[in-house]
């Protein structure tokens, strides 16, 4: 497999501990003043030009939020942070939304361009790229949606996808019916600061019928210094439609630590599929712990319909701190949930990370299988929770939870929740934990590949299960990245 | 040529390898016999560089090049290769991903051109043909639910693959019956060359009717303590090793 010499070929190309995407872009930007309180949302609605139904669920999440606690239970720790002590707007001073990419500031541009992100439209259409495997792309530079491409092709599908804040104007009906519905403003601590703050994310909306021609990804970059980044991404698949979307994140290097706090919520109708795909890869901090992204995310997708599907696939390398459970709600009969991870640590990076099942209709079946690396000093959970409601007969989960440790400083840790209301489920449960043998590495020396090679090779093979869901392109991009983030972890 | 020049080696401060000296000249095919617990195994894992070991003090030359000093990696690259008595299993690996892998990775440390796919294709299915490999098995992940024979074919397929100027075959015969130690050793002899050396650990004189080597060497308690032609072997199946472990023992 060629993937391999370039995973091969891209650890030797790089210095020890050195993240790629750990630049700056000075970018004059808009920013509301720092901390939280009513006029701040106000502010924020306002800057977006919302309706006054918007501001108020804004105002009411902020209420809710102000009565809430961060929760704790997670095996993370980290100092308390000062939610006072942050910018929650920040967008680049352009004078309005630009209509196509010739109005977006030219260093943007440059920065998507030094991500490796294609936002040229026409370098696509010239067959440059691809041509068979178009990619729509929707850049969201710290508070807000800078591009998006491809909007006349899909408009002609009746695919709609834009920044949500569009949405919120161009499609209200679509927007209000469905906003909360899966992870509602009262969810969480994240998600509910998130509701009253949420700056931008992206918009989808597949209509009846329709399989959607092209993949749909969203890139994250955090800019600016002492903001949070709360976005917010909506997606509906209606009867009969498909849908594949890929999120992938970066931010600059600092040394404070960075607080990311999404929402993501799908839906699918009868027969609709969604397939979700995330290459997360948030500064981790430095090898000491300092810096690095506090990622605290609330992503649920809502199978409504009967016959629907969604299926999460993760490769997380970055972030200080993990806290992210991307779950289902199997609600419509014969729904069907799976939810594919791979979770790399290493550093001092903390990760707790799974999924939850909850099997409400008939017949409704999962698959989770969890892929979790640690390496360095860092500690590596996986908390899932397969549950079945009374109503749910004939539910299946198989669930099948694999960790690997490299070294001896790491820590990997499996914590399910099962649970069945109803005697006719069927869950399984498979778990390993395993380490990459000194023998194994001194096989694979002796057959010619340098440590961090047969590292790569090793892990690679353990994650292969997983790789093999994600489009192809990106098994490409997530093969380098994990070679990338276990970098240094031998020797 | 291999020149081993007194060997000290030791794990968790015990003696294992004492004062050991071994030349192996090119072309020539050497087996060291002798009972367990000799360090027969230490001595192949220590030229191969495995970390467990402490050298505390000798040489190993091969072609010249002081090894001792070199990563495993940079060992195999400049030649050697060792067979294993017991090959590792690569879970999620496909076995041709990991000899492109290992054979590209030599070359790349050498300084050569990597070598086209076809051509890799080409040289992996000759060697395969000639040792039973069927192209199913290239696919499966590698050495993970192979027999022990197929194991160890496959590990004389890597070297006929990766062409080693040095091979040392740990026990090849263990765990396998008399079709699959004929495939085996017809691997090895079809590698012989003038250029090659070999060195060939073995308890059992019976390897040795397959691979016929040009000297033999008995190995106790870390030294060699006897050295003779291919006969040497024949005498020991019919003697034992007891008079080498008792002269030790006196001594």
């Amino acid at each position: 497999m060629a993937a391999v010499q370039e995973t091969v070929d891209r650890v030797k190309a790089i210095d020890v501990s050195e993240y790629k995407y750990g630049f700056f872009s000075d970018i004059e930007s808009d920013k509301a003043p720092k901390g939280l309180n009513e006029d701040i949302v106000r502010f924020i609605s306002a800057k977006k030009n919302e309706p006054a139904w918007l501001t108020e669920w804004r105002l009411e999440a902020y209420r809710r939020w102000l009565t809430m606690r961060e929760p704790n239970w997670a095996r993370v720790d980290f100092p308390r942070v000062n939610y006072q002590d942050l910018y929650y707007y920040s967008a680049p001073k352009t004078a309005a939304g630009p209509k196509s990419l010739d109005e977006v500031d030219p260093e943007l541009l440059k920065v998507y361009a030094k991500l490796g992100i294609p936002l040229q439209e026409q370098e696509v259409l010239a067959g440059v790229v691809n041509p068979e495997r178009k990619i729509a792309v929707d850049a969201v530079f710290d508070s807000v949606s800078v591009v998006t491409t491809f909007k006349e092709e899909l408009s002609k599908a009746g695919v709609i996808f834009c920044p949500i804040s569009e949405a919120v104007h161009t499609h209200p009906e679509l927007v209000k019916k469905y906003l909360g519905s899966v992870v509602p403003t009262t969810d969480n601590y994240y998600a509910t600061l998130n509701s009253a703050v949420f700056s931008d994310g992206s918009f989808v909306y597949i209509p009846p019928g329709v399989h959607c021609p092209m993949e749909l990804s969203t890139y994250f970059r955090i800019n600016e210094q002492n903001t949070g980044q709360f976005e917010r991404t909506l997606i509906i698949a209606d009867k009969g439609s498909y849908v594949s979307y890929l999120e992938g994140c970066t931010a600059p290097k600092r040394d404070e630590n960075q607080l990311h706090a999404a929402v993501v919520e799908l839906i699918t109708h009868d027969d609709a599929e969604i397939k979700y795909s995330t290459v997360q890869n948030w500064y981790p901090g430095d090898s000491e712990g300092k810096g690095g992204i506090y990622n605290f995310v609330t992503k649920r997708g809502d199978c409504r319909g009967a016959n629907s599907k969604i299926s999460w696939t993760q490769v997380e390398t970055g972030s200080a701190i993990t806290w992210k459970y991307p779950s289902c709600i199997l609600r419509g009969d014969n729904s069907r949930g799976e939810f594919y991870s791979i979770a790399i640590s290493n550093g001092r990076q903390q990760v707790d990370s799974g999924t939850k099942m909850i099997h409400l209709g008939k017949n409704t079946t999962s698959r989770v299988i969890s892929k979790g690396i640690s390496a360095g000093k860092s500690q590596n959970t996986y908390r899932g929770q397969i549950s079945a409601h009374r109503k749910a007969t004939g539910a299946r989960n198989f669930t099948n939870c694999d960790s690997l440790l490299i070294g001896n400083a790491c820590g990997a840790h499996t914590v399910p929740y099962i649970e069945s209301k109803n005697p006719s489920t069927q869950f399984e449960h498979e778990a390993t934990t395993s380490k990459i043998s000194e023998d194994q590495l001194f096989y694979c020396m002796q057959r010619g590949l340098s440590a961090e090679e047969a590292t790569a090779l090793i892990v690679n093979g353990f994650v292969r299960d997983v790789l093999q869901q994600l489009p192809m392109e990106f098994a490409v991009e997530a093969q380098k990245l994990i070679a990338i983030s276990l970098e240094g972890s031998v020797g | 040529m291999l020149e081993v020049k007194n060997l000290n080696v030791s794990i968790g401060g015990r003696k294992i390898l004492n004062d050991f000296n071994l030349t192996v000249q090119d072309g020539e095919v050497a087996a060291i016999m002798g009972p367990n617990g000799t360090g027969k195994s230490t001595l192949s894992y220590v030229i191969a560089g495995r970390k467990d070991y402490t050298v505390e003090s000798g040489e190993v030359f091969l072609n010249g090049v002081n090894l001792l000093e070199l990563e495993p990696d940079v060992r195999a690259a400049k030649g050697l290769f060792l067979a294993f008595q017991y090959p590792l299993e690569i879970p999620g690996v496909a076995t041709m991903t990991f000899l492109k892998a290992a054979l590209n990775a030599q070359r790349k440390q050498r300084g050569e051109e990597e070598l086209s796919t076809p051509d890799f294709m080409k040289r992996v299915k000759e060697s395969a043909d000639k040792l039973g490999i069927k192209s199913d098995m290239l696919k499966r992940a590698l050495n993970v639910g192979f027999s022990g024979g197929e194991k160890k074919r496959m590990d004389i397929l890597q070297m006929a693959l990766l062409q080693p100027s040095f091979g040392i075959l740990d026990e090849t015969d263990s765990g396998l019956d008399i079709d699959a130690l004929r495939v085996v050793a017809d691997g090895v002899n079809s590698l012989r060359s003038e250029k090659r050396g070999f060195l060939v650990i073995t308890h059992y004189q019976r390897l040795l009717d397959y691979i016929v080597p040009d000297t033999v060497h008995v190995m106790a308690q870390g030294q060699i303590v006897r050295t003779g032609g291919k006969e040497l072997a024949l005498e020991l199946e019919k003697s034992g090793y007891r008079e080498y472990v008792t002269e030790q023992a006196v001594a």
